[in-house]
């Protein structure tokens, strides 16, 4: 697989402070690349480097072959962007935003048109074409704004944070869409905030902190990296008190989430054989008893929290 | 360069679909500087044709340095500059874009004025001469609305005020209420820095014939505003859209 981005010691400072810290990694052609990192971790500037709206400090950006610093417009021309805090030009109807952005990128309107069809139709916006974006709900909005990234039919496709306050059937059509442009070869680079997203989704993620890359790697193998960190996760009839649980033996960290309360271990057997003692000693019911392995976000949490 | 023309032209269709096809902005463009005109030329006894070169200059003037200023704050607070920059087009071309749909806008208003002008029995004496002008002064002063625009903010209020304060003053040293033969020569060189002087004088030579600068001055010091301006606006916007996302 050949490299569609290569991204070589790139570097942003704002007012003396580097957002961005000398980061270096490659986008495989057909692949999903997911980019996270809590906020402020210079995940946004990364982006606008990357689609050529901001210019590094130093450092290059290669796109499908293009220097990004020397060649712009011609980078920018294989490339199909959501960005975070985009707006359709709500004054113009859904149809007009389309063909606006293929006359951007220079889609002819032989092509223009039947693919806006398309695209209204796939994104179910077609009874809506000549209404004026204004009157549209923010899930719309966003359908919309993604089918404007598509018009020109990209090589590559930047989202960020695509589904960000989506409802659940709108998210789905989008997490839908990133699977079937996959399918048909296409590369995504995805950031999202959304865990569960980036781990269905992504056959590779960057994690970025503090301005720098954190790991990178399949979502995967990055659980495998924190493999002793195994959890039990579980909940009892009656509310107990989180530090009798820390106190048992094997027990590295304790989380709660809702009423179900999770173990961190690397002897889940001790763990669960400490639980059923504890249970009986206190007279309580267990209600779910699961052994888990990490998830992306406890991946996630351990490496930002040690950068 | 023709691809960037093109993309150009898309940004003009957008900019008159969205922000000049609206009633308040056209009444604005033909109101305001008829108005300002008829508070002072009340009461003086001056020719018809000198009133309506002077009235056609204000109305270009007006109308091309009316709406480009507020384009770059208004999609900076709805959110539309980012997709702009991520597309395959240069600030040039946005801004090339913008000033188009000026220029026309300042165009088509510009037809106000003459054609009252001709109602009135005004003679156009050199039509190609008052079309070029009209051309020149149009992307002169559409370009001089961009580096209004290029303060990087999301408040058109701030842009308006600083436009204001430019415009107004510029209006009473161009030679459009008292002829700039008649001014004295402090008058008459600040005048010579206003490009609304060139585009008032070519305006008096096509209807009456007689200009206080050769018709070459007036066109040349057009070009050169023109092109001194867009590299300012060029340059400026370079600078602040970053600061702007």
């Amino acid at each position: 697989m050949k490299n569609v981005i290569e991204v070589k010691e790139l570097t942003k400072h704002y007012n003396g402070l580097t957002a961005v810290d000398h980061i270096d990694f490659e986008v495989e052609e057909g692949e999903v690349f997911g980019f996270l990192g809590p906020n402020g971790a210079g995940k946004t500037t990364t982006v606008r480097m990357l689609t050529g709206v901001i210019k590094p400090s130093s450092g290059s950006v290669s796109v499908m072959g293009f220097d990004l610093g020397r060649h712009p417009i011609r980078a920018k021309e294989t490339m199909g962007v959501v960005p975070e805090l985009s707006n359709a030009y709500t004054e113009l109807s859904a149809w007009n935003n389309l063909q606006f952005m293929a006359e951007l990128y220079g889609v002819p309107k032989r092509v223009a048109v039947p693919r806006a069809e398309e695209l209204l139709t796939r994104f179910d916006l077609y009874d809506r074409k000549d209404h004026a974006v204004k009157t549209f709900s923010k899930g719309m909005k966003q359908k919309l704004i993604t089918a404007m990234s598509l018009m020109n039919d990209p090589d590559i496709l930047f989202l960020d944070e695509p589904t960000s306050g989506l409802d659940v059937q709108s998210a789905r059509l989008i997490k839908e869409m990133v699977r079937e442009l996959r399918k048909a070869g296409k590369t995504i680079f995805l950031t999202t905030h959304y865990m569960d997203e980036a781990s269905q989704l992504c056959n590779r993620v960057a994690i970025i902190n503090h301005g720098r890359i954190a790991a990178i790697d399949a979502p995967e193998k990055l659980k495998m990296r924190i493999g002793g960190l195994q959890y039990v996760e579980v909940s009892f009839t009656a509310p107990v008190d989180v530090s009798d649980l820390s106190a048992l033996p094997g027990i590295a960290g304790v989380r709660t989430s809702g009423d179900k309360i999770q173990l961190y271990t690397d002897e889940p057997d001790r763990t669960i054989r400490g639980l059923v003692d504890y249970s009986r000693s206190f007279d309580l019911e267990i209600v779910t008893l699961n052994t888990l392995t990490p998830t992306l976000e406890d991946v996630f949490v351990k490496l930002t929290e040690e950068v | 360069m023709i691809d960037q023309l093109r993309r150009a032209y898309a940004i003009a269709k957008k900019d008159i679909r969205i922000y000049y096809l609206k009633g308040p902005v056209i009444i604005f463009g033909i109101l305001s500087p008829a108005f300002l005109f008829l508070a002072f030329m009340i009461g003086r006894d001056l020719p018809v044709d000198f009133l309506i070169a002077g009235l056609l200059g204000m109305a270009i003037f007006f109308t091309s340095t009316s709406v480009t200023p507020v384009i770059a704050p208004t999609e900076t607070q709805t959110r539309n500059l980012e997709r702009l920059a991520a597309a395959p087009i240069s600030v040039t071309t946005i801004l090339f874009g913008d000033m188009l749909a000026s220029v026309l806008f300042g165009i088509v208003i510009s037809l106000v004025p003459i054609l009252l002008g001709m109602a009135l029995g005004v003679t156009i004496m050199h039509p190609f001469i008052l079309a070029l002008g009209i051309v020149l002064a149009a992307f002169c002063f559409s370009a001089m609305g961009l580096i209004f625009s290029s303060t990087p903010t999301s408040m058109t209020s701030t842009v308006m005020m600083l436009s204001t304060m430019v415009k107004f003053p510029l209006v009473f040293i161009s030679g459009i209420f008292i002829p700039v033969q008649e001014l004295p020569l402090w008058g008459q060189a600040l005048a010579s820095l206003s490009p609304l002087t060139y585009i008032t004088d070519l305006c008096r030579y096509s209807f009456q014939g007689a200009c206080h600068y050769p018709v070459v001055v007036d066109i040349g010091a057009l070009l050169v505003f023109l092109a001194v301006f867009m590299v300012i606006a060029i340059k400026l916007h370079e600078r602040s859209l970053p600061k702007r996302l």
